[in-house]
Protein backbone atom coordinates (compact mmCIF):
# COMPACT_ATOMS: atom_id res chain seq x y z
CA UNK A 1 0.00 0.00 0.00
CA UNK A 2 1.27 3.34 -0.84
CA UNK A 3 0.22 7.19 -1.09
CA UNK A 4 -0.42 8.40 -4.26
CA UNK A 5 2.96 10.98 -4.71
CA UNK A 6 2.25 14.76 -4.85
CA UNK A 7 2.54 15.78 -8.19
CA UNK A 8 4.99 18.92 -9.17
CA UNK A 9 3.73 21.97 -9.74
CA UNK A 10 0.36 21.07 -7.97
CA UNK A 11 1.23 22.69 -4.53
CA UNK A 12 2.79 25.97 -3.87
CA UNK A 13 6.86 26.29 -4.86
CA UNK A 14 8.59 27.04 -1.54
CA UNK A 15 9.98 29.86 -2.92
CA UNK A 16 7.19 32.27 -4.02
CA UNK A 17 9.36 36.01 -3.58
CA UNK A 18 5.36 38.27 -3.56
CA UNK A 19 5.10 36.16 -0.74
CA UNK A 20 8.57 38.13 0.83
CA UNK A 21 8.70 35.88 4.42
CA UNK A 22 8.93 32.57 1.85
CA UNK A 23 11.94 34.23 0.87
CA UNK A 24 14.26 33.04 4.16
CA UNK A 25 12.05 30.25 4.96
CA UNK A 26 12.09 28.15 1.58
CA UNK A 27 14.74 25.19 1.49
CA UNK A 28 16.82 25.85 -1.26
CA UNK A 29 17.58 21.97 -2.14
CA UNK A 30 14.77 20.52 -4.05
CA UNK A 31 12.76 17.69 -1.00
CA UNK A 32 14.69 13.70 -1.36
CA UNK A 33 11.89 11.46 -2.50
CA UNK A 34 12.01 8.86 -0.13
CA UNK A 35 10.15 5.54 0.31
CA UNK A 36 6.65 5.40 2.23
CA UNK A 37 7.24 3.05 5.54
CA UNK A 38 5.10 2.38 8.38
CA UNK A 39 6.57 5.82 9.31
CA UNK A 40 4.86 8.04 7.50
CA UNK A 41 1.74 4.74 6.32
CA UNK A 42 0.72 5.39 10.18
CA UNK A 43 -0.64 8.44 11.80
CA UNK A 44 -2.03 9.72 14.94
CA UNK A 45 -5.83 8.94 15.89
CA UNK A 46 -7.99 11.28 17.43
CA UNK A 47 -11.16 9.67 19.30
CA UNK A 48 -14.44 11.21 19.42
CA UNK A 49 -13.70 11.03 23.04
CA UNK A 50 -11.17 14.21 22.69
CA UNK A 51 -14.16 17.00 22.00
CA UNK A 52 -16.61 18.92 24.04
CA UNK A 53 -19.80 19.63 22.77
CA UNK A 54 -18.99 23.18 21.84
CA UNK A 55 -15.41 22.29 20.67
CA UNK A 56 -16.97 22.64 16.58
CA UNK A 57 -18.88 25.70 17.55
CA UNK A 58 -16.76 29.35 17.09
CA UNK A 59 -19.74 31.36 18.18
CA UNK A 60 -20.18 29.82 21.62
CA UNK A 61 -17.00 28.14 22.52
CA UNK A 62 -14.78 31.60 24.41
CA UNK A 63 -16.67 33.82 25.57
CA UNK A 64 -19.96 33.88 28.14
CA UNK A 65 -21.99 35.39 25.38
CA UNK A 66 -22.62 34.55 21.43
CA UNK A 67 -19.83 36.27 19.10
CA UNK A 68 -20.24 39.46 17.04
CA UNK A 69 -20.93 39.16 13.34
CA UNK A 70 -22.54 37.08 10.27
CA UNK A 71 -23.38 33.80 11.65
CA UNK A 72 -22.03 30.86 8.95
CA UNK A 73 -21.93 27.27 9.30
CA UNK A 74 -18.92 25.94 7.11
CA UNK A 75 -19.53 22.30 6.26
CA UNK A 76 -18.45 19.82 3.99
CA UNK A 77 -17.24 16.21 3.21
CA UNK A 78 -12.97 15.05 3.46
CA UNK A 79 -12.54 12.57 0.69
CA UNK A 80 -9.38 11.08 -0.47
CA UNK A 81 -8.23 11.67 -4.21
CA UNK A 82 -10.62 8.40 -5.13
CA UNK A 83 -13.14 10.00 -3.93
CA UNK A 84 -13.64 7.48 -0.63
CA UNK A 85 -14.64 9.35 2.73
CA UNK A 86 -11.81 9.89 4.69
CA UNK A 87 -13.66 9.40 8.39
CA UNK A 88 -12.33 10.39 11.81
CA UNK A 89 -10.02 12.79 10.40
CA UNK A 90 -9.13 15.45 12.67
CA UNK A 91 -10.09 19.45 11.27
CA UNK A 92 -8.58 22.08 13.53
CA UNK A 93 -9.68 25.77 12.39
CA UNK A 94 -8.44 29.31 13.14
CA UNK A 95 -9.60 32.65 12.09
CA UNK A 96 -10.00 36.26 12.90
CA UNK A 97 -12.67 37.55 14.25
CA UNK A 98 -15.30 39.55 12.16
CA UNK A 99 -13.19 42.70 12.21
CA UNK A 100 -10.25 40.93 10.86
CA UNK A 101 -8.55 40.86 13.74
CA UNK A 102 -7.03 37.41 15.59
CA UNK A 103 -6.21 36.88 19.11
CA UNK A 104 -2.70 37.05 19.48
CA UNK A 105 0.05 38.62 21.45
CA UNK A 106 1.48 39.47 17.81
CA UNK A 107 -1.24 40.81 16.35
CA UNK A 108 -1.44 44.43 16.34
CA UNK A 109 -4.40 45.28 13.67
CA UNK A 110 -6.84 48.06 14.93
CA UNK A 111 -9.47 46.08 14.30
CA UNK A 112 -11.43 45.29 17.02
CA UNK A 113 -11.56 42.52 19.20
CA UNK A 114 -14.47 40.61 20.06
CA UNK A 115 -14.51 39.86 23.92
CA UNK A 116 -16.82 36.19 22.93
CA UNK A 117 -14.74 35.10 19.62
CA UNK A 118 -11.36 33.28 20.61
CA UNK A 119 -11.19 32.42 16.90
CA UNK A 120 -10.50 28.31 17.48
CA UNK A 121 -12.49 25.13 16.69
CA UNK A 122 -11.98 21.78 15.65
CA UNK A 123 -14.04 18.47 15.06
CA UNK A 124 -13.57 14.84 13.90
CA UNK A 125 -15.23 13.83 10.50
CA UNK A 126 -18.36 10.92 10.90
CA UNK A 127 -18.41 7.78 8.84
CA UNK A 128 -19.10 9.28 5.57
CA UNK A 129 -16.43 11.87 6.01
CA UNK A 130 -18.66 14.65 6.61
CA UNK A 131 -18.01 18.08 8.81
CA UNK A 132 -19.48 20.82 10.26
CA UNK A 133 -18.59 24.27 12.04
CA UNK A 134 -20.49 27.01 13.23
CA UNK A 135 -18.17 30.19 13.39
CA UNK A 136 -18.66 34.22 12.43
CA UNK A 137 -17.59 35.14 9.16
CA UNK A 138 -13.89 36.53 9.37
CA UNK A 139 -13.18 39.59 8.21
CA UNK A 140 -10.44 40.77 5.68
CA UNK A 141 -7.26 41.98 7.10
CA UNK A 142 -4.22 43.95 6.26
CA UNK A 143 -0.84 42.39 6.87
CA UNK A 144 2.85 43.62 6.06
CA UNK A 145 4.19 42.24 2.83
CA UNK A 146 3.83 44.58 0.58
CA UNK A 147 2.86 48.14 1.19
CA UNK A 148 -1.10 47.70 1.23
CA UNK A 149 -1.53 44.03 1.18
CA UNK A 150 -4.81 42.13 2.20
CA UNK A 151 -5.77 38.88 3.15
CA UNK A 152 -9.59 37.69 1.11
CA UNK A 153 -11.16 36.58 4.65
CA UNK A 154 -10.31 33.28 5.34
CA UNK A 155 -10.26 29.96 7.61
CA UNK A 156 -7.26 27.94 8.29
CA UNK A 157 -7.40 24.71 8.08
CA UNK A 158 -5.57 22.00 9.65
CA UNK A 159 -5.93 18.29 8.95
CA UNK A 160 -4.69 14.91 10.11
CA UNK A 161 -6.45 11.93 7.54
CA UNK A 162 -5.29 8.38 8.55
CA UNK A 163 -1.37 8.69 7.85
CA UNK A 164 0.95 11.08 8.40
CA UNK A 165 1.65 11.09 4.49
CA UNK A 166 -1.23 13.06 4.39
CA UNK A 167 -0.85 15.49 6.78
CA UNK A 168 -2.16 19.12 5.47
CA UNK A 169 -2.52 22.82 6.44
CA UNK A 170 -4.59 25.06 3.83
CA UNK A 171 -7.06 27.74 4.19
CA UNK A 172 -10.18 28.56 2.84
CA UNK A 173 -11.91 31.21 1.26
CA UNK A 174 -15.35 32.42 0.51
CA UNK A 175 -16.78 32.49 -3.00
CA UNK A 176 -17.34 35.77 -4.69
CA UNK A 177 -14.64 37.64 -2.88
CA UNK A 178 -12.66 39.54 -5.44
CA UNK A 179 -9.86 39.83 -2.64
CA UNK A 180 -8.69 36.10 -3.15
CA UNK A 181 -7.11 36.97 -6.71
CA UNK A 182 -4.83 39.68 -5.57
CA UNK A 183 -3.53 37.83 -2.51
CA UNK A 184 0.48 36.79 -2.62
CA UNK A 185 -0.26 33.94 -0.88
CA UNK A 186 -2.82 32.77 -2.90
CA UNK A 187 -0.78 33.50 -5.66
CA UNK A 188 1.52 30.56 -4.24
CA UNK A 189 -0.24 28.12 -5.95
CA UNK A 190 0.30 27.84 -9.58
CA UNK A 191 -2.96 27.09 -10.89
CA UNK A 192 -6.32 28.78 -10.84
CA UNK A 193 -7.76 25.13 -10.68
CA UNK A 194 -6.08 24.65 -7.37
CA UNK A 195 -7.06 27.72 -5.79
CA UNK A 196 -10.73 27.33 -6.93
CA UNK A 197 -10.60 24.07 -5.03
CA UNK A 198 -9.92 26.26 -1.61
CA UNK A 199 -13.27 28.08 -2.55
CA UNK A 200 -15.91 27.69 0.01
CA UNK A 201 -19.25 27.52 -1.87
CA UNK A 202 -22.65 29.75 -0.74
CA UNK A 203 -25.51 27.11 -0.26
CA UNK A 204 -28.54 28.29 0.16
CA UNK A 205 -30.44 25.14 0.74
CA UNK A 206 -27.81 23.95 3.56
CA UNK A 207 -29.33 27.66 5.26
CA UNK A 208 -30.14 27.57 8.81
CA UNK A 209 -33.36 29.29 8.89
CA UNK A 210 -33.53 32.89 10.72
CA UNK A 211 -30.21 31.78 12.26
CA UNK A 212 -26.93 31.02 9.62
CA UNK A 213 -25.87 30.88 6.49
CA UNK A 214 -24.02 27.88 4.89
CA UNK A 215 -20.96 27.49 2.75
CA UNK A 216 -19.63 24.05 1.95
CA UNK A 217 -16.03 23.26 1.81
CA UNK A 218 -14.93 20.03 0.53
CA UNK A 219 -11.09 18.71 1.53
CA UNK A 220 -9.75 16.03 -0.99
CA UNK A 221 -6.36 14.32 1.19
CA UNK A 222 -3.81 11.79 -0.94
CA UNK A 223 -5.64 8.80 -1.95
CA UNK A 224 -3.60 5.87 -1.60
CA UNK A 225 -3.03 2.46 -4.36
CA UNK A 226 -3.32 -1.15 -3.06
CA UNK A 227 -4.61 -2.92 0.54
CA UNK A 228 -3.25 -2.56 4.18
CA UNK A 229 -0.77 -5.28 3.66
CA UNK A 230 0.78 -5.05 0.22
CA UNK A 231 3.82 -4.40 0.50
CA UNK A 232 4.30 -5.67 3.96
CA UNK A 233 7.61 -7.05 4.58
CA UNK B 1 -7.53 9.19 -9.33
CA UNK B 2 -10.73 11.43 -9.60
CA UNK B 3 -9.84 14.21 -7.53
CA UNK B 4 -6.72 16.12 -6.73
CA UNK B 5 -5.65 16.62 -3.64
CA UNK B 6 -6.55 20.21 -1.66
CA UNK B 7 -3.72 22.73 -2.27
CA UNK B 8 -1.44 23.59 0.49
CA UNK B 9 -1.35 27.33 1.99
CA UNK B 10 1.29 28.57 4.65
CA UNK B 11 -0.20 28.14 8.70
CA UNK B 12 0.76 31.82 8.95
CA UNK B 13 1.63 33.46 11.71
CA UNK B 14 -1.26 32.82 14.03
CA UNK B 15 -0.89 28.76 13.70
CA UNK B 16 -1.11 28.31 17.55
CA UNK B 17 -4.89 30.06 17.91
CA UNK B 18 -6.15 26.70 16.23
CA UNK B 19 -2.67 24.35 17.32
CA UNK B 20 -2.02 25.46 20.66
CA UNK B 21 -5.10 27.60 21.95
CA UNK B 22 -3.82 27.03 25.34
CA UNK B 23 -0.18 28.01 24.62
CA UNK B 24 -1.33 31.51 23.24
CA UNK B 25 -3.41 32.62 26.00
CA UNK B 26 -7.13 31.47 24.73
CA UNK B 27 -7.80 28.81 27.98
CA UNK B 28 -11.34 26.96 28.22
CA UNK B 29 -11.97 26.06 25.29
CA UNK B 30 -10.15 22.72 25.11
CA UNK B 31 -8.67 21.28 28.40
CA UNK B 32 -4.87 21.01 26.70
CA UNK B 33 -3.71 21.60 23.72
CA UNK B 34 -3.17 18.53 21.41
CA UNK B 35 -0.02 16.45 21.75
CA UNK B 36 1.01 17.98 24.66
CA UNK B 37 1.45 14.90 26.54
CA UNK B 38 3.14 11.75 24.83
CA UNK B 39 3.63 9.76 27.84
CA UNK B 40 0.12 9.12 29.06
CA UNK B 41 1.33 6.81 31.85
CA UNK B 42 3.52 3.99 32.88
CA UNK B 43 4.84 3.46 29.20
CA UNK B 44 7.98 1.35 28.31
CA UNK B 45 11.38 2.40 27.83
CA UNK B 46 14.24 5.57 28.10
CA UNK B 47 13.19 8.77 28.47
CA UNK B 48 14.67 11.37 26.47
CA UNK B 49 14.41 14.89 25.55
CA UNK B 50 14.98 16.47 21.98
CA UNK B 51 15.05 20.38 21.91
CA UNK B 52 15.73 22.82 19.05
CA UNK B 53 14.94 25.89 16.95
CA UNK B 54 13.69 26.24 13.15
CA UNK B 55 16.34 28.47 11.84
CA UNK B 56 15.74 30.88 9.00
CA UNK B 57 18.18 31.75 6.09
CA UNK B 58 19.50 35.03 8.06
CA UNK B 59 20.32 32.17 10.88
CA UNK B 60 17.63 33.54 12.57
CA UNK B 61 15.44 31.36 15.09
CA UNK B 62 11.72 31.65 13.76
CA UNK B 63 9.65 32.48 16.77
CA UNK B 64 6.07 31.42 15.16
CA UNK B 65 6.76 27.76 13.82
CA UNK B 66 5.10 24.65 14.53
CA UNK B 67 6.44 21.24 15.37
CA UNK B 68 4.89 18.12 15.33
CA UNK B 69 6.59 14.59 15.92
CA UNK B 70 5.13 11.36 15.43
CA UNK B 71 7.38 8.10 16.16
CA UNK B 72 7.18 4.56 17.50
CA UNK B 73 6.83 3.11 21.01
CA UNK B 74 9.93 1.77 22.47
CA UNK B 75 9.14 -1.87 20.81
CA UNK B 76 8.99 -0.32 17.43
CA UNK B 77 5.29 0.28 16.89
CA UNK B 78 3.05 2.69 16.50
CA UNK B 79 -0.17 3.90 17.70
CA UNK B 80 -1.83 4.08 15.20
CA UNK B 81 -5.06 2.25 13.56
CA UNK B 82 -2.92 1.79 10.58
CA UNK B 83 -0.10 -0.27 12.01
CA UNK B 84 -0.36 -4.10 11.02
CA UNK B 85 2.06 -5.05 13.06
CA UNK B 86 0.73 -5.10 16.48
CA UNK B 87 -0.69 -3.12 19.57
CA UNK B 88 1.73 -0.37 20.29
CA UNK B 89 2.43 0.99 23.96
CA UNK B 90 -0.96 2.01 25.29
CA UNK B 91 0.73 4.47 27.61
CA UNK B 92 2.38 6.28 24.76
CA UNK B 93 0.62 8.20 22.05
CA UNK B 94 4.05 8.81 19.34
CA UNK B 95 2.78 11.93 18.36
CA UNK B 96 4.01 15.34 19.60
CA UNK B 97 2.92 19.05 18.98
CA UNK B 98 5.02 22.02 20.12
CA UNK B 99 5.11 26.00 19.47
CA UNK B 100 8.67 27.54 19.94
CA UNK B 101 8.97 29.77 22.22
CA UNK B 102 7.88 33.64 21.79
CA UNK B 103 11.33 35.10 22.48
CA UNK B 104 13.71 32.27 22.01
CA UNK B 105 11.69 30.38 19.30
CA UNK B 106 12.94 26.80 20.70
CA UNK B 107 10.86 24.45 21.61
CA UNK B 108 11.16 20.86 23.98
CA UNK B 109 9.56 17.39 23.50
CA UNK B 110 9.49 14.80 26.11
CA UNK B 111 9.30 11.70 24.85
CA UNK B 112 10.92 7.93 24.81
CA UNK B 113 13.40 6.45 22.72
CA UNK B 114 11.49 4.52 19.48
CA UNK B 115 12.60 1.22 18.57
CA UNK B 116 13.45 0.49 14.68
CA UNK B 117 10.94 0.30 12.23
CA UNK B 118 10.59 -1.88 9.15
CA UNK B 119 11.26 -0.67 5.44
CA UNK B 120 10.93 -1.23 2.12
CA UNK B 121 11.64 -4.64 1.57
CA UNK B 122 11.69 -5.28 5.71
CA UNK B 123 15.25 -3.87 6.23
CA UNK B 124 15.17 -2.39 9.34
CA UNK B 125 15.13 1.23 9.34
CA UNK B 126 17.48 2.51 11.84
CA UNK B 127 15.23 4.71 14.96
CA UNK B 128 14.44 7.47 13.98
CA UNK B 129 11.72 10.50 14.88
CA UNK B 130 9.41 11.80 11.81
CA UNK B 131 9.48 16.03 12.18
CA UNK B 132 6.57 18.47 10.44
CA UNK B 133 7.30 22.03 10.30
CA UNK B 134 4.88 24.77 9.48
CA UNK B 135 5.43 28.57 10.20
CA UNK B 136 4.95 31.74 8.43
CA UNK B 137 6.84 32.11 5.00
CA UNK B 138 6.47 27.56 5.07
CA UNK B 139 3.79 26.87 1.86
CA UNK B 140 3.47 23.11 1.98
CA UNK B 141 4.71 21.04 5.69
CA UNK B 142 7.68 20.07 5.56
CA UNK B 143 8.94 17.03 6.43
CA UNK B 144 11.97 15.62 7.78
CA UNK B 145 13.21 13.09 10.27
CA UNK B 146 15.68 12.84 13.15
CA UNK B 147 18.22 9.91 13.71
CA UNK B 148 20.21 9.67 17.13
CA UNK B 149 24.03 9.59 17.07
CA UNK B 150 25.03 6.79 18.54
CA UNK B 151 23.16 4.75 16.10
CA UNK B 152 24.89 2.97 13.40
CA UNK B 153 23.02 4.63 10.29
CA UNK B 154 25.41 3.14 7.57
CA UNK B 155 22.67 0.09 6.91
CA UNK B 156 19.64 2.32 6.79
CA UNK B 157 17.49 1.68 4.00
CA UNK B 158 16.02 5.59 3.73
CA UNK B 159 19.31 7.36 4.43
CA UNK B 160 21.41 5.05 1.85
CA UNK B 161 19.53 6.26 -1.06
CA UNK B 162 20.82 10.12 -0.21
CA UNK B 163 22.96 11.05 -3.02
CA UNK B 164 24.60 13.88 -0.97
CA UNK B 165 26.62 11.77 1.43
CA UNK B 166 27.49 15.25 3.42
CA UNK B 167 23.84 16.13 4.04
CA UNK B 168 22.79 13.34 6.41
CA UNK B 169 24.40 15.05 8.89
CA UNK B 170 21.68 17.38 9.01
CA UNK B 171 19.61 14.17 10.46
CA UNK B 172 21.34 13.39 13.38
CA UNK B 173 20.35 15.07 16.18
CA UNK B 174 23.66 15.77 19.03
CA UNK B 175 23.70 14.23 22.29
CA UNK B 176 23.57 17.12 24.90
CA UNK B 177 23.95 14.96 28.19
CA UNK B 178 21.96 11.03 29.28
CA UNK B 179 18.59 11.33 27.15
CA UNK B 180 19.23 14.69 26.35
CA UNK B 181 19.34 15.50 22.82
CA UNK B 182 19.52 18.81 20.05
CA UNK B 183 17.68 19.16 16.59
CA UNK B 184 18.02 22.12 14.67
CA UNK B 185 16.24 22.21 11.78
CA UNK B 186 17.96 24.89 9.38
CA UNK B 187 15.85 26.03 6.53
CA UNK B 188 18.95 27.11 3.91
CA UNK B 189 22.64 27.52 3.96
CA UNK B 190 25.10 25.43 4.29
CA UNK B 191 24.06 22.90 6.61
CA UNK B 192 20.76 23.01 5.24
CA UNK B 193 18.18 20.39 6.71
CA UNK B 194 17.41 17.15 4.60
CA UNK B 195 13.78 17.61 3.79
CA UNK B 196 11.77 14.48 1.93
CA UNK B 197 8.74 13.87 0.11
CA UNK B 198 7.32 10.60 0.15
FE1 LIG C 1 -4.96 34.23 8.56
Amino acid sequence: MSYYARASGWHPPALHPPYKTSVKRSPSFAPVTMPQTPSELTGPAFGHGLFGPLDNDLIRNFGAEAAIGPRIVVFGRVQDEDGRPVPEALLEIWQANASGRYRHAKEGYIGAIDPNFGGCGRTITDAEGRYEFRTIQPGAYPWPNGPNDWRPAHIHFSIFGRAFAQRLITQMYFEGDPMIWRCPIVSSIPSREAVEGLIARWDPEATLPMDARAFRFDITLRGRRGTMFEGRP
Amino acid sequence: MRFRESASQTAGPYVHIGCTPNFCGIGGVYTEDLGSRMITGDAKGERITIRGTVIDGAGMALRDAMVEIWQADAAGLYASPEEARGAADPHFTGFGRRAGDYETGEWVFETIRPGPVPGPGGRMQAPHVTFWIVARGINLGLHTRMYFPEDDLSADPVLSRIEHRSRIATLVAKAEGQGAYRFDIRLQGPEETIFFEC
